[in-house]
């Protein structure tokens, strides 16, 4: 099979990139909105295309899906070490074409809607290209290194997205903030690439994920504080997923990240880029799983368990309607990561590892469509926060009927798409590991709570005050979320255990009643709690936040970590070690360098004299001189 | 050959021309003194290439025909350095060295 | 008799040379030089280089003495009294040429030159000859060179002393 029209996927993005990025001067909006379309659009087909050919035509030799690799070397340093670049075409790769083309197209056409108007419409054009072109080259990647480059290819387009309204002081802010953070993590993830590259020897996931190669079999080799360095290596690797995927230490970006535009928020930072870390889990599995008996993965779903919990507490608290979507996503996000960890390798062991993909892909299209949602929203009331909206449901029927089904996708209500990928992360942990299962139906329940809330909130409740009646949005942003509703309700009930699972195999899920009925009940249960709470106005609310006291003060302040980090930074950093690093530098280093430069200065004042200029002079040193030379040469010289 | 002078007399007479022509090179403000200094050293080598060809190797002729070299180049020299003291007085009006220093630190 | 006539020239010569670099008069100065040249052509008479004796004449005495004359007069007044260095510089140099002579005449005077006795008169053909010759040890090339210098040195010191047009 020839799949090298595959390439054109990312790199008509990155073309329409450089021709809306360099003439965006001379580009009129009108047009640039449609050849950014177009361009997704052509690459959107292609990529459907691309799945139908794997998943239907080429894929399965001998019932198993293998990957179908391109590679071209670029670097090489021995026979199996080179950094390449290429395809990797396998089930989840394919996947997430889908999740990419299909959310970045409607993103795209959304933002013609919305962006209107907008100053630098072409400019955010050309950001979005480039961020297509970085997740398309992101999951196309045959190797760690190149995935590297595209990891933090995402993580540029991010910051310039985050920061697409420069002018704003705490869009800069949450660019740097989001910048840094990452890049931290990114650093582990360095780190951990460069002990694979070590002792693995091999950046190439065909050759890491082997289960017979030797990078699996010999984990046992090397050694470092109790546990394997190749272990180490992944929790490092881990380490950059969590910070993309805003796992627990690193999550506190994310929020902040709202600050860019919805759109961005919905394409970005919880559909795509966000999931990179769970992606990358995902193309390591294996690797996670063999090695060590799977300490590694543990570790992952513990982190993704605990992050789910509290992302899910703080979302209950929060009133920007982005932020309470931003720690939805990171709660999903986790759910993910607790579904890849509890899942094994073989058969229908690997439930957990097709749920966290097909959770991923479910999920896709219904946080954009949350997203996009709250962006119609926003759009019509000029407002992100919770107490300036109320009873919108009359004004922006289209809105309401689209977050309503997302709400309960979310809330995991059966048919909705939610319900089946959530089923099954259930039923994962539920197999494997008991506390993990409870932690998640917990959070179910919270999920259906917090989601309601804002879905009453925004829709219901008692209509507010407005500047001038909200108004349902133009057809460019409706009718995406039109399609993603439909998505929402259909993607459920793609058969996903017979496409993507961790050995290629395809298996037969099936619902597991008790399980649903526990999981869905819960749900129902969070959704009455929230319909008691804020469908009608009432102080119950209230009343509950005041008898929880400190603790809700603490969650309302997502406890506390923005501060600690705060501290952490500026007053142990910036005051205890950066300031006195800073003196140091100041007095002694460039203390010596200026000395040496004022000393230079002071002598060459008092002997420039010498240089007279007068020819004479320079005639009485070189007579002298030759006189003395002559007398050394003639007297002392050595025989 | 000179009858009853050896060579070691005219090397000293010639060496005092020579350190004659340096001390006043070196003393010397004006540029035409300095101009005959020149003069005095170029003259005092001249006499050493002809008296060692003389007393040492009297069948080879070299030392004359480089002396000869020798006084054509310092007759080129000597033009052009008085061109370009002419030139120089024209330009600042004078010929002192001390006027001349416009390249000074 | 050559002796004493070498002697008289050398006591002369270096009386003048002194004369020639200490006078405060610029043009008594070129003549002292002038004296010294001429007593150089006398030595190169005593050794027997006529033709050199005859150049040594011709070129400084006839050419470069006028020149420098021209000059001092295009320059000076005659009676322009010149201004002497520092006295500390002028000890400072006389010290270094002391050091030298007396660092040259030593060296001089320890090695032993391998003179050969000879009487020999050089004749201008002989030296026409050598100069002409293309064989080996001839000196043709220098002698075309030098004549390409002095057009050289003839035209750079109109253009120079010409100066701009005006």
């Amino acid at each position: 099979m020839d799949i090298r029209y595959i390439y054109l996927i990312p790199f008509i993005p990155l073309a329409v990139f450089l021709l809306l990025g360099l003439n965006y001067k001379r580009i009129k909006p009108s047009v640039s909105g449609y050849i950014g379309v177009f361009g997704l659009l052509v690459s959107t087909v292609l990529s459907y295309y691309t799945a139908y050919q794997y998943f239907f035509v080429h894929g399965k030799v001998n019932g198993i899906y293998k990957p179908i690799i391109d590679r071209h070397i670029w670097m090489n340093f021995t026979d199996t070490l080179s950094i390449d670049m290429g395809l990797y075409i396998d089930a989840i790769s394919v996947m997430m074409l889908i999740v990419v083309s299909t959310i970045s197209l409607m993103v795209h056409i959304y933002s013609r809607g919305y962006m209107k108007g907008d100053d630098g419409y072409t400019k955010f054009f050309a950001f979005l290209s480039l961020f297509t072109f970085s997740m398309f080259g992101l999951v196309l990647s045959t190797n760690l290194f190149q995935i590297y480059i595209f990891w933090e290819l995402v993580g540029v387009s991010s910051f310039l997205l985050i920061g697409y309204y420069y002018t704003k002081p705490s869009a800069i802010a949450a660019a740097k903030k989001a910048f840094i953070v990452t890049r931290f993590a990114d650093f582990g993830f360095l780190i951990g690439i460069l002990i694979m590259g070590y002792y693995a020897g091999t950046f190439d996931f065909e050759m890491l994920n082997n289960p017979e190669g030797s990078a699996i079999l010999n984990w046992a080799s090397t050694s470092f504080m109790g546990l394997s360095v190749i272990t180490w290596g992944l929790l490092l690797i881990f380490v950059g997923g969590a910070g993309k995927s805003a796992m627990m230490p690193f999550h506190i970006w994310l929020p902040d990240a709202m600050e860019g535009p919805t759109p961005v928020s919905a394409l970005i930072h919880a559909a795509t880029m966000v999931v990179a870390g769970v992606y990358l889990v995902a193309r390591l599995f294996p690797m996670f799983y063999f090695v060590e008996e799977g300490f590694a993965l543990s570790i992952v779903a513990y982190v993704g368990g605990i992050s789910s919990l509290f992302a899910a507490v703080i979302a209950i608290t929060q009133t920007d309607i982005k932020r309470v979507l931003a720690f939805s996503t990171m709660s999903q996000l986790g759910y993910m990561m607790m579904a890849l960890g509890v899942s094994g390798y073989d058969g229908h062991e690997g439930v957990g590892y097709m749920a966290s993909m097909f959770h991923l892909f479910t999920h896709a299209m219904f946080k954009a469509l949350l997203f996009l949602g709250a962006g119609s929203v926003i759009h019509a009331v000029h407002s992100n926060y919770l107490k300036d909206m109320g009873g919108l449901r009359k004004y922006l029927p289209v809105t309401n009927i689209t977050f309503l089904i997302a709400a309960l996708a979310i809330a995991g209500i059966p048919p909705f798409a939610g319900f089946w990928s959530k089923d099954e992360i259930l039923v994962a942990a539920f197999e494997n590991n008991q506390l993990l299962y409870y932690i998640g139906v917990f959070v179910a329940g919270l999920t259906a709570f917090y989601m309601f809330r804002i879905y009453f909130g925004i829709f219901w409740g008692k209509e507010k005050q407005y500047d001038h009646p909200p108004h349902e949005s133009a057809a460019s942003m409706t009718v995406p979320l039109m399609i993603l509703g439909a998505l929402s309700v259909g993607v459920g009930f793609i058969p996903f255990s017979e496409f993507v699972t961790p050995d290629g195999k395809g298996f037969e899920a099936h619902l597991n009643y008790p399980l649903a009925a526990i999981a869905v009940a819960v749900g129902i249960m969070g959704i009455a709690l929230a319909w008691v709470f804020y469908k009608k106005e009432n102080n119950l609310a209230n009343t509950y936040a005041k008898r929880f006291g400190v603790f809700y003060k603490w969650v309302y302040h997502k406890f506390y970590f923005d501060e600690i980090y705060l501290f952490i930074t500026k007053k142990i950093l910036f005051n205890g070690v950066a300031a006195s690093v800073a003196l140091f530098d100041k007095k002694v280093v460039d203390g010596t360098m200026n000395q040496i430069g004022n000393k230079t200065v002071f002598t060459s004042e008092k002997i420039k004299g010498i240089q007279s200029g007068k020819l004479q002079d320079y005639a009485l040193a070189f007579v002298g001189g030759v006189v003395v030379l002559v007398m050394i040469f003639i007297y002392f010289r050595a025989e | 050959m000179i009858a009853g002078i050896s060579i070691y007399e005219i090397l000293t007479l010639t060496t005092l021309l020579f350190f004659i022509g340096v001390y006043g090179f070196i003393t010397r403000k004006n540029l035409i003194s300095i101009l005959i200094s020149v003069e005095l050293i170029m003259n005092a080598s001249v006499v050493n290439f002809v008296i060692i060809n003389k007393y040492l190797y009297p069948d080879a002729l070299q030392g004359v025909l480089f002396s000869i070299f020798i006084i054509a180049v310092a007759a080129a020299e000597t033009a052009l350095a008085i061109a370009i003291i002419i030139s120089l007085y024209r330009q600042i009006g004078s010929v002192e060295v001390d006027e001349t220093e416009t390249m000074k630190y | 008799m050559e002796k004493y006539i070498f002697y008289i020239l050398a006591f002369s010569m270096i009386a003048f040379a002194i004369a020639a670099v200490n006078s405060r008069k610029m043009m008594r100065s070129v003549i002292y030089l002038l004296f010294v040249l001429v007593g150089i052509a006398g030595i190169f008479f005593l050794i027997d280089y006529n033709f050199l004796a005859a150049i040594q004449l011709t070129v400084y005495g006839g050419g470069v003495i006028v020149l420098m004359i021209f000059s001092v007069l295009l320059v000076h007044h005659i009676e322009l009294e010149l201004s002497l260095a520092k006295t500390s510089k002028r000890i400072v140099a006389a010290i270094v040429s002391a050091i030298g002579i007396g660092v040259f005449l030593q060296i001089i005077y320890t090695y032993d030159f391998p003179v050969v006795e000879n009487y020999k008169t050089t004749s201008t053909a002989d030296i026409g000859e050598k100069l002409l010759s293309y064989g080996d040890g001839g000196f043709v090339l220098p002698f075309e060179v030098i004549s390409m210098l002095l057009l050289a040195a003839m035209i750079g010191a109109i253009v120079i002393a010409k100066g701009k047009k005006t």
